[in-house]
């Protein structure tokens, strides 16, 4: 098998064939969909608005990923779990036989083998189970954001494991939110609004539109009269792509611009016009004037407006808010907005996309390392 | 995985392979139960591994549970009551009824809360669904394999004769699986939908006690009611048991018709099971 066709035609359709079936988890449900084939599909009727198909498979072994340690037995050691959730996903006891060593070994639960799992930390328990169902060979391995558990090297392991699978010509189906495990993972990619195919492309291709779909623009417009005596106002600030168009979310690795429109009711000079700039814990990270040399601006009376540029992959994946003043420098605020607006900037494959930025923080840099002797 | 850039299939003129289920009344797809025996073994070890697991006395508890059964019903039904026990010692007389008894109750309890228990096997993984009740019914086994241990042992003390009669026993305690089976088929499905089930089969398992000949002969029943008493499926396999082994109690009209009725809900139970079977992981 080389190739897996979905064909997600009319997704909520089918899901009023089970009777009172909510859906609370869209992704999850799919997943169901998908690793359960035969319960989804019932009677010949349904051919016509035939909601997914597999090419070139007929009888596939689809292993899951969705709720890994899916009939696990808390009371049973690991051994005796391997066998069981083996045997659960389809394989056969001598298969996993002559695959134990390798399961556990890439588990790396060894020590506790024989140990019942409701002993076992949640990190070990994910381990084990993805140890299993990667060992399964399934024709279709299908992965939910589930490896977001466990720690950064286990993540290398079971994204490594997933290589081989499609080296092998296998596929394997990665279901997430995290743009930058779908860019890096994925070649092409679907992207499911309300239960309907939205679109299916390249894994670049959707990871834009996701992002350029979706939430409100970060913008504000300030009412003119809400500072009736200022000598100037701000009156709009806004996250706009590199030609200063408003965008709804950064994406990391693409340069954007921090619009701000200024209403000059007077000429003022010696003024500063500041932004600054926060990560979502609220710390302040940087502050950028109009004038960086320091010098002092005059503000002529009028409409007018700034674009200031923001490199791409310098702020990490995040959230972030702005706040913006007109001030003279020690000697008054003219005008300012605390927390005025907040934005996104989304992993789409930065170097640092296995980790989190509250961890490593909220600036990506690359400088060049050089060895000393 | 990158450099797997395949091109994007447009169009479903490539030949595309649907996957569809077939009607839930055709097939029963025992075929599919026989590929996943493997699983329905597991999940029967799983049981039995874990049903003593913490506790103190361990697997004994399979014979203290109708060793003390057999005691209470001695002294109330034996002692006091002086029910007759067709010429035999009543503690033996009692015991080797409690022993398919056991087996079924068992299969009452466990298999009603079988699917429920295993929701996220049931939601999240396919497989016949039928393991799970079936699976959920076999370790009750165990406790019988043990428990007849005891009963050998009685039969010694008692100097009960063996007669050519116990040959017949594997078909009675087949019997008895049967109907422990045919039960947990329907209430296993039955449970998924309604959990009233739960509070149901605590009364039924009493009630049926005592509509079996359990703590007394089904010699006491009038000879004009004999066959209609056999609509209760124990009652013909008890009378079984009694038969092979203690040589009491005939085997006539009465188990022929609980034979007949165990078929029947086995087949139905099978059938029900199998038609809600596809409904079961939106519903559970």
């Amino acid at each position: 098998m080389s190739d897996i066709a979905i064909r997600v035609e009319n997704l909520s359709k089918k899901y009023r064939l089970g009777r009172r079936r909510v859906i609370p988890n869209f992704q999850e449900t799919l997943l169901h969909a998908l690793s359960a084939p035969a319960r989804w599909m019932r009677g010949e009727r349904k051919v016509d608005d035939t909601f997914w198909a597999l090419k070139d498979v007929s009888y596939g072994r689809i292993a899951s990923l969705l709720e890994v340690g899916t009939g696990f037995h808390s009371e049973l050691t690991g051994r005796d779990n391997i066998y069981l959730n083996g045997a659960i996903l389809g394989m056969s006891q001598k298969e996993i036989g002559r695959k134990f060593d390798e399961i556990v070994d890439f588990s790396g639960v060894e020590k506790f083998l024989d140990t019942p799992v409701k002993h076992y930390s949640s990190g070990m328990y994910v381990r084990l189970a993805f140890a299993v169902a990667a060992h399964l060979e399934p024709e279709i391995l299908v992965v939910d954001e589930v490896l977001a558990v466990g720690d950064a090297e286990f993540q290398k392991k079971c994204l490594g494991k997933m290589g081989d699978v499609t080296k092998e010509g296998r596929t394997v189906l990665f279901v997430s939110h995290n743009m930058g495990a779908i860019t890096q993972l994925c070649p092409n990619a679907i992207l499911l609004n309300k239960g309907m195919l939205e679109t299916y492309s390249t894994a670049e291709d959707v990871v834009k539109q996701y992002l350029s779909s979706g939430t409100d623009s970060p913008r504000v417009t300030f009412d003119h009269s809400s500072n009736p005596n200022a000598a100037a106002l701000i009156t709009r600030l806004w996250i706009g792509d590199s030609q200063g168009e408003a965008i709804s979310i950064v994406d990391v690795n693409k340069s954007f611009t921090i619009g701000l429109e200024i209403l000059g009711r007077q000429r003022i000079k010696g003024v500063e016009i500041s932004i600054r700039i926060f990560n979502s814990i609220g710390h302040p990270l940087f502050t950028t004037n109009l004038n960086p040399s320091g010098s002092e601006v005059t503000l002529e009376k009028g409409l007018v407006q700034y674009l200031i540029p923001v490199p791409s992959h310098f702020l990490a994946p995040d959230t972030y808010s702005i706040s913006v003043a007109i001030h003279k420098p020690f000697v008054e605020f003219i005008d300012q907005h605390e927390n005025a607006i907040s934005f996104d900037v989304k992993e789409t494959g930065s170097q640092m996309w296995r980790y989190k930025s509250s961890e490593y923080g909220n600036i990506l840099v690359d400088f060049p390392w050089q060895k000393s002797d | 995985m990158k450099e797997n850039k395949n091109p994007i299939p447009q169009s479903a003129s490539e030949p595309v392979i649907t996957i569809k289920s077939h009607s839930s009344w055709t097939a029963l797809e025992l075929g599919d139960l026989w590929r996943y025996r493997e699983l329905l073994f597991l999940l029967t070890w799983r049981d039995i591994k874990v049903r003593y697991a913490q506790t103190v006395l361990g697997a004994s508890w399979a014979v203290i549970q109708p060793l003390l059964t057999m005691v209470i019903f001695s002294v109330i039904f034996g002692q006091l009551a002086k029910l007759p026990s067709d010429g035999i010692p009543y503690p033996i007389f009692t015991y080797t009824a409690l022993l398919p008894w056991q087996l079924f109750s068992f299969a009452l309890i466990n298999s009603s809360q079988s699917l429920v228990g295993s929701q996220n096997l049931v939601s999240k993984v396919y497989f016949p669904r039928l393991v799970i009740p079936i699976a959920s019914v076999l370790p009750g086994l165990v406790d019988f394999a043990i428990s007849f241990l005891v009963l050998i042992g009685m039969l010694i003390y008692y100097q009960i004769p063996l007669t050519l009669r116990i040959l017949t026993l594997p078909l009675f305690l087949l019997l008895a699986v049967m109907s422990a089976l045919a039960v947990g088929l329907w209430l296993s499905a039955l449970n998924v939908e309604y959990r009233d089930i739960r509070y149901v089969v605590p009364f039924m398992t009493l009630f049926w006690q005592y509509a079996t000949p359990v703590a007394y002969s089904a010699s006491l029943i009038p000879e004009k009611w004999r066959l209609l008493y056999g609509l209760n499926p124990m009652t013909g396999v008890v009378e079984g048991f009694r038969w092979a082994l203690l040589g009491t109690g005939r085997v006539d009209g009465m188990v022929m018709i609980s034979v007949v009725i165990i078929v029947i809900i086995l087949i139905s139970g099978l059938a029900y099971f199998k038609r809600m079977e596809a409904t079961f992981a939106d519903v559970i």
